[in-house]
């Protein structure tokens, strides 16, 4: 027998992996320091360390901070200003980052005054703030900077009841909201993508902003649509599919450890997130997800909320058949993993003599 | 749109506070501050009121409450200390003292608030006219504990906190009334000395009088690896003369208790008839009146003081009529695996009038593999090995160190101080005069030098050792001299725990836990997850139930409850279903006790069982 590089890298039968798996990272995460650090321009906190480990795991829907890491098309990636006009295009900017949105409750009109200022900043004309205001129903008169909006009656599908109610005046609350609208309305921008700034990577630019609309950056033609990341992983399942979310899984938890000096083998996080994913969908580590799902009554209970399990499983007249390792501790018996596997076999008699 | 704060005006009047509460008010409170000071210096004021101005809300606070932390200083005038050069020359020949000097206005202690309105000099040179104070000494700063510490300013913080934490941990004499009192621990070091580094505080404090420690020649080596990770190596022909020796005192005591119906606990030698009675050879050492004798050697689970309790139930009628009073045992014992001599026995009255007897029992603590020592820079160590003198290098003059400590000790954790109370120790024990060690004034490293260098010593404390062990003489020099070295009350004897066997609790039949009841060491989760990770399934078993609470129990094969055996009719049987089929299972007791849980939950666990394989 040749002993080659390939079998001895090969796991031995009845290894306990998981257990390995979960010390191999868990250790480490020990001397995880409380201190965090920060994404270069993105001003906003995003988890790192500790807790961002713990959200990648229990699977949140989405993580307190969405990144979206966004490359360009070799033709705008190579100088700073082309990248930054894109991630101009990209960031949005609502009516209320560049206007004063003021509600007369009296006369029952809006006022947007464009702010020069903060226009020029953000490279936004008061045609733009115009254009985005149009889209509202109603009277607008533009006057220098400003705009007046007097909100038209509301055209709301009629209904039998209300026959009087359709002719009633705008009112009051109504113009309240509106302005909330006219406040939040788009100017420029994808929506759900905010504080673009502009990165040196290797060898070229690429944008980094908050939030995590993918489809809606990738509609823009200067974007890489191949190359574009996210840190949110429920949203990678959702638009690239679950063998993507497991990549995504395996990339955030390494950068996490890398961030934090930490040597953890990548194929104890592989198969963290194989855990999380084998099923199809992406599944927590928790009550929730992958140990709620045990097989055995007695390991449910072992874990977390013992009453709940174990009168569903009297209910139910459940079997607990013994199958993993805590149900055999409590049961007193050897686990059934590494030695406590084996099993005597023995040959037939034709074969040892042939 | 950012909001105008009003801003509050203070009021034109100064509002007077009296303790926190309002009084009057004056146009000018400053000046009245001023005064009401000035009265202060002139005792027409208790000297402990303070007063404190507030220039912000115009309001004067004059503070006499009690609990104010409260500190002296200097009081300095136009720029001029008030402590002149005559009154110290006064209290030089002890015409003045402390008392006076606050009497006369020179020294004045300020609290927290009025502090406030101070401007504080630390030395006498840095005065101008804006300087209220003067600091009496820079080494105030620190407290009792800090303040004893030699030259805290070559040391960084934390091993200072280490040194002030352990300090309080060291063994001395921590009264000097010790053999009159009965505490429950106590430890009294045999040859105390004072240090040959001291501070002022420490002579201020009177400490010699109470030392906790001794001045040892310490050399900075490394000793075979028997020093590796702050271990060090003692000289354990010192240790035989003596050093770090300490006796530790323990007082057991019981007491005659009163029971409702008039009954009563018997200090007596208790007889065979007694319940629970231990044997003879356990009240050996006790007197007729079932007390200990001084001075007798007692270990084990001897018994110091013969206690009889009465019966803890009224005992049913005899046949003959006649009440038989079955006393209970319940004398008071040395605890398992100590030993020692009765030092002394005390019989007192109980707080609630009863006769008490209080034991105190001695035994010699010497220094011994595992003691924890430590100097008071924090460098702490435990003992590592005891090397007899001839084995220990030794010095041109034949001076062998009495402790080895390893220099790896000293660069990381900057503890300067110590090395300079090594050459400070050495000078002074050349020297013949004690070294000052305060903080900020202690005596210099060139002071030092020159002394070494006139006894003919190398200057920086180096010195050329010759092995014990072989006699060649060591390739470098080292670093030799003496340092105060405290033992801690971190004694491996009182400490050591071992168990293959012992008792059980009650209602888990698993092993108990802590020391006092010979208990097992916790084989907790996280060592259990190691065994899963290694696959040592055989090992798990061995540790969770044989070496535990492994039980052999009947199980029904038919309605799988946990049956018992009728001893009457000799036979097993199922409680539940009646049922003969039993069969031996072995589980954890633990286990047992789940199910029966569970079944108080309103659920019938049943067991099934299969053949084994």
């Amino acid at each position: 027998m040749k002993s080659n590089k390939k079998q001895s890298v090969k796991i031995p039968a009845f290894e306990a992996v998981g257990v390995v798996c979960a010390q191999s990272i868990g250790e480490p995460g020990t001397q995880m320091t409380m201190r965090t650090f920060h994404f270069a321009g993105v001003a906003e906190h995003v988890p790192t360390g500790l807790p961002r480990l713990i959200e990648i795991v229990d699977a949140k829907k989405e993580p307190k901070k969405s990144i979206i890491d966004i490359y360009l098309k070799s033709s705008y990636a190579r100088s700073r200003p082309e990248a930054e006009k894109i991630a101009k295009e990209l960031a949005s900017i609502f009516v209320s980052d560049v206007a004063d949105v003021e509600d007369d409750l009296e006369t029952l009109t809006i006022k947007v005054t464009f702010n020069e200022k903060d226009g020029k900043g953000q490279g936004v004309t008061f045609a733009m703030v115009k254009k985005a205001i149009e889209s509202f129903t109603g009277e607008i008169k533009t006057d220098g900077n400003s705009i007046t909006i007097k909100p038209a009656k509301e055209v709301k599908t009629p209904k039998k009841s209300d026959k009087e109610k359709k002719e009633k005046k705008m009112t009051a609350k109504a113009v309240r909201k509106l302005s909330q609208k006219i406040k939040d309305a788009l100017v420029r921008g994808v929506r759900g993508i905010y504080k673009a700034v502009v990165i040196k990577g290797n060898e070229e630019y690429f944008i980094r902003a908050g939030g995590f609309n993918v489809l809606g950056a990738c509609e823009n033609s200067a974007v890489d649509s191949k190359r574009i990341y996210t840190n949110n992983i429920k949203e990678i399942e959702r638009i690239y599919g679950i063998e993507a979310a497991r990549n995504a899984i395996v990339r955030e938890i390494k950068e996490v450890m890398d961030m934090q000096k930490l040597f953890v083998d990548i194929r104890h996080i592989m198969l963290i997130a194989d855990a999380m994913t084998y099923a199809g969908s992406l599944k927590s580590i928790g009550r929730h997800g992958l140990s709620g799902e045990k097989v055995g009554v007695l390991g449910r209970a072992a874990f977390e909320e013992t009453i709940k399990h174990l009168i569903n499983a009297s209910a139910f007249s459940e079997e607990e058949k013994l199958i993993g390792v805590t149900e055999n501790i409590i049961v007193g018996q050897t686990v059934p993993v590494g030695t406590g596997k084996i099993k005597l076999v023995m040959k037939a008699k034709n074969r040892v003599q042939k | 749109m950012v909001k105008r704060r009003k801003k509050r005006m203070a009021p034109e009047k100064t509002s007077i506070f009296l303790n926190g509460r309002v009084v009057g008010n004056h146009p000018d409170g400053k000046s009245l501050a001023n005064r009401l000071r000035e009265r202060r210096r002139t005792n027409e004021l208790s000297s402990q009121v303070n007063i404190y101005y507030n220039s912000k809300l115009n309001e004067l606070h004059i503070l006499t409450d009690k609990g104010r932390v409260r500190r002296p200083y200097i009081v300095v005038e136009n720029g001029k200390s008030r402590l002149t050069q005559e009154i110290l020359g006064r209290i030089k020949n002890n015409e003045l003292n402390w008392n006076h000097l606050i009497k006369m206005g020179i020294i004045e202690y300020l609290d927290a608030q009025e502090e406030e309105n101070s401007l504080i000099a630390i030395s006498e040179a840095e005065i101008t006219p804006d300087h209220t104070h003067l600091e009496v000494d820079p080494s105030n700063m620190f407290g009792v504990v800090a303040g004893v510490l030699p030259y805290p300013e070559h040391n960084s913080s934390p091993r200072i906190t280490m040194a002030c934490a352990m300090a309080k941990q060291s063994l001395g004499i921590y009264a000097t009334n010790f053999g009159a009192r009965y505490d429950t621990r106590a430890y009294i070091m045999y040859y105390p000395q004072q240090p040959l580094v001291q501070t002022n505080l420490y002579k201020a404090l009177k400490m010699k009088h109470k030392a906790a420690g001794q001045n040892c020649i310490v050399a900075l080596t490394s000793y075979h690896g028997y020093n590796m990770a702050d271990a060090i190596v003692v000289n354990r022909s010192s240790v035989n003369r003596g050093l770090h020796r300490v006796a530790m005192f323990k007082t057991y005591e019981t007491e005659e208790r009163m029971y409702p119906g008039g009954q009563k606990d018997k200090i007596e030698l208790p007889t065979p008839e007694v319940v629970g009675y231990r044997g003879e050879e356990a009240y050996r050492h006790l007197a007729e009146d079932g007390i200990v004798m001084p001075e007798s050697e007692v270990g084990g689970k001897e018994v110091l003081v013969g206690k009889t309790s009465p019966p803890r139930f009224l005992e049913e009628i005899s046949v003959f009529g006649a009440v038989e009073e079955k006393k209970r045992e319940s004398s008071l014992s040395l605890k398992s695996g100590e030993k020692g001599k009765v030092d002394s026995v005390l019989i007192t009255e109980g707080p609630s009038g009863n006769r008490l007897v209080k034991v105190r029992v001695r035994s010699v603590k010497i220094p011994e593999t595992g003691d924890k020592l430590a100097s008071r820079h924090g460098q702490k160590g435990v003992i590592g090995l005891l090397v007899p003198q001839e084995d220990m290098p030794f010095t041109q003059s034949g001076i062998t160190p009495d402790l080895i400590v390893n220099p790896h000790a000293i660069p990381s954790r900057m503890t300067a101080g110590h090395l300079l109370e090594t050459l400070g120790g050495k000078a002074s024990s050349l020297g013949g005069m004690l070294m000052d060690g305060t903080a900020f004034s202690g005596s210099t490293e060139e002071e030092f030098q020159e002394i070494l260098k006139k006894n003919g010593f190398q200057e920086h404390g180096e010195e050329v050792l010759y092995d014990g062990l072989t006699g060649k003489q060591v390739k470098v020099k080292i670093f030799i001299g003496a340092v105060y070295y405290q033992r801690l009350h971190h004694i491996v004897s009182n400490k050591m725990h071992v168990r293959s066997r012992g008792p059980v609790q009650l209602l888990t039949h698993q092993p108990t836990e802590g020391r006092a009841r010979e208990g097992g060491l916790r084989f907790g989760e996280m060592e259990r997850d190691c065994l899963i990770g290694y696959g040592a399934s055989m090992l798990i078993k061995e540790r969770l139930l044989e070496e535990s609470d492994k039980t052999v129990q009947l199980v029904c094969t038919e309605c799988g409850s946990i049956a018992t055996h009728d001893y009457a009719r000799n036979r097993d049987i199922c409680p539940i279903c009646q049922g003969e089929h039993v069969e031996p299972v072995e589980i954890s007791y633990a286990f047992k006790l789940l199910l029966d849980e569970i079944k108080s939950l309103y659920i019938f666990p049943r067991i099934i069982l299969k053949e084994k394989g």
